[in-house]
């Protein structure tokens, strides 16, 4: 489950030792934009460490580490892979041959680590005017690729308009990333609402994305997190009702039933795949719960 | 690996620590600590192992920790000692 994704400075000390605890399902430790080119050093080899001694218990790590254009980022994976983390986010992601040349270069430290291939997944981050039109190449470029992540704040910059709370700007780049990312099977995650003291607009914003099909989104505060995860999580009417669902499924197989309905509605496929994924989503916040079927 | 100029790394906020190394004849380790008292071995204890690891013989290894815990202490001795190598 990955509803929040909270960006962690990787050369801040007292921020990269309490990152477990911060309410985030995922933590991304950022090599890129937080840290200076002349801390590049310094903070890949901080980053290197914690994730050598600290074992955030039950957060996924993300690393986000330099764009492909720079001279950082095959230094970044040389420290990092041997760590094994969960997924490496590349930066301004525009091409499917971007994701590639990443994907290949992983690939050799997987073999020389010892690891299967394909340990280490891919959340590419899609942050120009370019990256949004080939959002679904991307997307299906590289069996890694697990998921793509919008970045609002450098794509208003390429596209040279000004970034407001309400989001019109992006409107665009968030559905046609949703839509290639669904396309191709993989999650999709939706900007950070950089006004951290506006908790209203956060949840305003969250909601937003949820109702366009982002499965969560990301967060440069740890006061985000919070609204993220129960904007992202299923309602309790929602379980209930996923429940009802498989369980009417349940006694219309027994009976052999091929149509039935619930309050009024034929149930149909993609309502019985949506109560599945509410399903998955309980089992993976509290746990392990009856089955339906 | 030899200390051939002076280098820093880390800073003085809270939980990392400031590490200063300079070219010198013998090994020499100072340390200032908010946690003396009670860490300085241990502290002491994950220099010399950063190195020992990067094979470091001689120099002057200065530090002056703000209650780091131990990765940071040894990520920042690295950066310093790479950084006087002449790796970046």
């Amino acid at each position: 489950m990955r509803r929040s994704m909270l960006f962690i400075p990787g050369n801040t000390p007292n921020l990269l030792m309490n990152g477990d605890v911060l309410g985030a399902d995922s933590i991304i430790l950022d090599l890129e934009d937080a840290v200076s080119p002349a801390e590049k050093d310094s903070a890949r080899i901080l980053v290197r460490n914690a994730l050598k001694s600290l074992h955030y218990k039950g957060c996924e790590i993300i690393i986000r580490i330099n764009p492909v254009e720079t001279d950082y980022w095959t230094h970044d994976l040389d420290e990092i892979i041997p760590l094994k983390p969960n997924m490496i986010m590349p930066p301004k992601v525009s091409c499917a041959q971007d994701v590639k040349t990443v994907s290949e270069y992983i690939t050799k430290l997987e073999e020389k680590c010892g690891f299967e291939k394909n340990t280490v997944k891919l959340i590419p981050l899609i942050e120009t005017a370019m990256g949004v039109e080939n959002a679904f190449q991307i997307a299906s470029a590289d069996e890694r690729v697990a998921a793509l992540f919008l970045g609002g704040e450098d794509l208003t910059a390429d596209l040279r308009c000004k970034r407001t709370k309400e989001g019109n700007e992006i409107f665009y780049a968030r559905t046609r990333l949703v839509c290639a990312a669904r396309a191709c099977g993989v999650d999709v995650y939706d900007t950070p609402f950089t006004d951290v003291d506006d908790i209203d607009g956060l949840y305003a914003d969250a909601r937003f994305a949820k109702s366009l099909g982002f499965s969560g989104k990301a967060s440069i505060s740890p006061r985000h997190v919070e609204g993220i995860n129960e904007v992202f999580s299923p309602t309790q009417a929602e379980i209930d009702y996923a429940h009802e669902v498989m369980e009417t499924i349940r006694i219309a197989k027994e009976q052999g039933k091929g149509v039935v309905s619930l309050r009024g509605k034929m149930i149909d496929a993609p309502i019985v795949e949506r109560a599945r994924q509410v399903i998955e989503m309980e089992k993976a916040m509290f746990g392990e719960v009856e089955d339906d079927e | 690996m030899n200390i051939k100029t002076n280098a820093v790394a880390g800073t003085l906020e809270s939980s990392d620590v400031y590490v200063k190394v300079e070219p010198s004849d013998k090994l020499e380790i100072s340390i200032e600590s908010v946690v003396y008292n009670q860490f300085a071995q241990e502290i002491e204890k994950s220099i010399r192992e950063v190195v020992d690891e990067l094979g470091v013989t001689s120099g002057k290894i200065s530090v002056n920790d703000k209650g780091a815990i131990d990765c940071v202490i040894k990520a920042r001795v690295e950066t310093a000692i790479k950084r006087a190598g002449g790796e970046q």
